[in-house]
């Protein structure tokens, strides 16, 4: 490595005598013989190890053709069980019987002895570089490029190759994003008169169902019938929740969109858009299971813990005249997660 | 000459007159590799990616990749009449219909965490043994790029089967995706074809997962193993290995029997483990369904860390200016500590080659104690890797070991700055020590516990002198120092050109060398010897073979 460095690294002792600034290197050590090797009666032990491993493998695949025939898998979930743990089982002896007796192979009788290869350095030799110049030369001499007065073909040829991916990108971006309306962030299907509904049932829901403490998993009655109900579900649903109202801490403009102490939020958290779903009654707080958000129902759904700094949009809700509980319209803000242009 | 040799003589005459290869088979087929456990990694990351690709193929033949609604009427009773996407119905179809199929799916799951587990235990090895210098820079980059794409094929894989667990992660991509300032919604829309979650996603991943990334993956790995095979493996140091030259056993027929014997364990050890352990049991967990979720749901390991960081920056990081949301509390964990993060993963080799300015070829490799910084920078990251994967189960912890959830939190926002810097300094110092400790072996040797009383009643305890072989691995290394540079000014005074960024090269060039202990010299042996000093016990230890010992006296004067 440093061979050269090391003649003007010397260093003198008083008697006269010089060290070299570096150990040498001792070589390699001797090879010494493995048990195989040396006795012929190990050797042949090996041998049969091997053998004996190979024929694991086998009987591994015999197992498992036996465990595919003869245990299918049932109706039950313990028979399927049964059925993948006696294939996954016999599968694993017939790798490992081949795998090991691989190795073994080689450990114990393919010779031992190591060898040294020599390296050089990475780089080609001078030869090889000066005639892969040449050869570059010569590319460059035969295309015309090497000429300057060229600049008006290479600018040309960089031009339109430049171009011609954007008749790929521009049908394929312009096609990916469906119709590319994100408006559709702002709105979800609630409007005034719309029934609340019992997710996953759909049966609407009346306000005396609802007693103090209890919630309810809600989506827009007649959900079933828009055109994509999974992505109006995924930003209409709701959480209803009846607090004693005197525990209802209501900001002045949003006291008439609750309904006795029965209030309705949006499900989908401030975050990432988890659905929160998780509610203490104790302490009005709603825990989203995803990263931990905390919003306080009692007190307008605020954050009180973690990544979330919004709280949910509150759903205005009133009471029909059958005594059903309904939205008074659509939430007054985007729901779900935060975007660039949720304020515009 | 017996039949089958002449069958495999007369098969190489035909192919060598056809394509010549017999100039690979010379020089391939007794290239030598050397021999250590740790270069079993990589190798496990190749054989638990043909496994993938093998139980993968079995998958798709029976995987019905659309969002379609359909009505489940198969063998598993507790879901009947049960509303869910044909992916899902095929995986639940696959797993309880196709003899095999679960097995086959289990296997695959367990390949995969296997696969992204002895990624990053092989890029750790490559990291700490320094494998990754000249001329192996390119090599590490390639390997940063595999690591990226095994984490998007893991993400587009397990994201296929359409149910709550998975569909709740890809709403939390989807929230990720918003966050981005300008594009954020558009990213959205571009991801699911329009709105979350669409009809357009499961199909996309299924090509993505099943032709775009693997293909990638195929063709990296066969750059990654052509440049191995190009630059020759890295050795260990030990006697005889040198930069020069690398010792080991020949391709054939040991590494072919070795390495083909570990494919087969590594498939045996993932079939164990598809037989005995459930993994992602999505008939438990229900299909797709925007509106449930479940309470303790974590992603696959690998993207613990990501879900660890959303868990734990605070909201205030979020606000409003001119107009525009910036959601900090989302980007700081979804986009920007991970594009750092993988930026300068890839980026080390050139940063570390900067700061030192070596520019020479290494091939034997760095014990991690004779790389105090390097080794100390590694294991912050693993730290804080595992500090926001812990971050990333805070609420299994929590209901594990009846914990606040919200001490938990708190304590990990302090701890994911702390922890790295602890550990930074901590590895530092022990590798410093441990570095000492070989100085102190070198020069004084073994203890044995035997005492000698002399005459005069003075007690000493004799050392065993080490090996030439076992000296050699604590001597070998070169010492590593910090960049000189020119001074500030010529001898005229005048200010020079270029100082400004030689002074920062340098500064950073400390930071890596300044603290450091230096392998023993044979000088600082000898006169180790001579302080020793007990003539007596040459005789007793055999410890006569350095001769021209330096007093310590002289040492000292020689020093000034």
């Amino acid at each position: 490595m440093n061979a050269d460095d090391s003649s003007k690294d010397l260093v003198v002792g008083t008697d006269g005598e010089k060290y070299p600034a570096r150990f040498a290197d001792p070589g390699l050590p001797e090879h010494r013989d493995r048990l195989a090797d040396r006795d012929p009666a190990a050797a042949k032990r090996a041998e049969r190890q091997v053998a004996v491993l190979f024929g694991l493998s086998a009987l591994g695949t015999i197992g498992f053709l036996l465990a595919y025939f003869l245990v299918p898998p049932g109706q039950s979930v313990s028979s399927i069980r049964l059925s993948n743990l006696l294939l996954g089982l016999s599968l694993s002896l017939g790798m490992l019987g081949v795998g090991l007796g691989a190795v073994h192979w080689a450990k114990t009788l393919m010779s031992d002895h190591e060898r040294v290869e020599e390296r050089h350095p990475q780089r080609s030799i001078d030869a090889d570089r000066a005639g892969a110049i040449a050869a570059l030369k010569a590319v460059a001499a035969d295309s015309g490029v090497g000429v300057g007065r060229r600049g008006l073909l290479k600018g040309a040829l960089i031009g339109a190759i430049g171009l011609l991916p954007l008749s790929i990108a521009v049908p394929l971006i312009g096609n990916v994003g469906g119709d590319w309306d994100t408006n559709k962030f702002r709105h979800t299907i609630w409007r005034a008169g719309r029934r609340l509904a019992r997710d996953p049932s759909g049966t609407a829901i009346k306000a005396t169902d609802v007693t103090i403490g209890s919630v309810f998993h809600v989506i827009p009655e007649g959900l079933e019938a828009e055109a994509h109900p999974l992505e109006e579900k995924a930003k209409a649903v709701v959480l209803l929740i009846r607090l004693d109202p005197r525990d209802l801490n209501e900001a002045p403009e949003k006291k008439s969109w609750s309904y006795y102490g029965i209030v309705a939020y949006s499900k989908i958290c401030t975050h990432v858009g988890c659905p929160v779903a998780l509610y203490e009654q104790q302490t009005h707080h709603l825990l989203c299971p995803c990263h931990q958000s905390t919003f306080d129902v009692s007190n307008g759904a605020k954050v009180v813990f973690g990544p979330a700094r919004r709280p949910l949009p509150q759903l205005p809700i009133a009471v029909d005249a059958e005594g059903y509980l309904v939205a008074q319209s659509d939430f007054h803000e985007p729901i779900g997660p935060s975007y660039w242009e949720r304020l515009k | 000459m017996s039949a089958t040799q002449r069958l495999a003589g007369g098969t190489a005459d035909y192919l060598d007159r056809r394509t010549g290869i017999g100039v690979a088979v010379k020089s391939i087929a007794r290239k030598i590799f050397p021999d250590h456990w740790s270069f079993l990694l990589g190798e496990m990351a190749l054989y638990s990616f043909v496994v993938l690709l093998i139980s993968g193929v079995f998958l798709a033949m029976f995987f019905v990749p659309s969002m379609n609604q359909t009505t489940y009427t198969g063998s598993f009773a507790t879901m009947h009449g049960v509303q869910m996407s044909e992916a899902f119905k095929s995986t639940l179809d696959l797993s309880f219909e196709v003899r095999g199929g679960l097995l086959m799916r289990q296997i695959h799951h367990w390949a995969a965490l296997l696969f992204m587990a002895s990624i990053v235990t092989h890029m750790f090895r490559v990291f700490f043994t320094g494998a990754f210098r000249k001329p192996r820079e390119i090599n590490w980059v390639v390997g940063s790029v595999l690591l990226t794409l095994g984490l998007l094929a893991g993400f587009s894989g397990y994201s296929l089967p359409d149910d709550v667990l998975s569909g709740n992660g890809l709403r939390i991509a989807d929230g990720v995706a918003r966050s981005i300032p300008v594009i954020g919604s558009y990213a959205s829309y571009l991801l699911f074809g329009g709105q979350f979650p669409g009809d357009a996603l499961i199909p996309r991943l299924f090509t993505v997962h099943v032709l775009l990334i693997p293909g990638l993956i195929l063709a990296l790995v066969g750059l990654h193993l052509l440049l191995v095979v190009l630059h020759k493996h890295t050795q260990y140091p030990g006697p005889g290995r040198s930069d020069r030259n690398v010792v080991g056993f020949p391709l054939f027929p040991v590494y072919v029997a070795k390495a083909g014997g570990f494919f087969f364990i590594v498939f045996a050890v993932t079939a164990l483990l598809a037989a005995t352990f459930t993994i992602n049991p999505i008939w438990s967990f229900g299909p797709y369904d925007p509106s449930p979720v479940s309470a303790g749901a974590q992603p696959d390991w690998y993207m613990l860390f990501l879900e660890g960081g959303l868990r734990l920056v605070p909201g205030w990081t979020e606000f409003e200016l001119g107009g525009f949301t910036w959601s900090f509390n989302i980007l700081i964990p979804g986009v920007i500590i991970p594009g750092i993060l993988f930026t300068a993963l890839a980026l080390y080799p050139f940063i570390e080659s900067w700061a030192t300015g070596d520019k020479r070829e290494h091939h034997v490799l760095e014990r991690p104690r004779n790389a105090p910084v390097r080794t100390g920078i590694g294991v912050a990251l693993i730290v804080s890797f595992l500090v926001l994967a812990l971050a990333g189960s805070n609420d299994v912890i929590a209901t594990h070991f009846h914990l606040s959830i919200n001490d938990i939190t708190k304590f990990f926002r302090v701890f994911i700055i702390l922890g790295p810097i602890l550990a930074f300094w901590l590895t530092k110092r022990l590798c410093l020590g441990l570095q000492r400790k070989d100085r102190e072996l070198v020069l004084h040797g073994h203890e044995t516990g035997r005492i000698l009383r002399f005459a005069d009643g003075e007690y000493v305890e004799v050392h065993k002198p080490l090996s030439a072989d076992e000296r050699w691995l604590r001597v070998q290394h070169e010492p590593s120092r910090p960049l000189q540079i020119a001074p500030e000014t010529n001898s005229r005074g005048v200010l020079r050109r270029g100082y400004r960024k030689d002074r920062i090269r340098q500064r950073v060039s400390q930071f890596f060398y300044q603290d450091r202990v230096e392998p023993v010299t044979p000088a600082e042996l000898a006169a180790a010897d001579a302080h020793g000093g007990h003539d007596a016990l040459d005789a007793v230890t055999g410890n006569a073979e350095i001769e021209g010992a330096v007093s310590p006296a002289e040492h000292a004067s020689q020093d000034q």
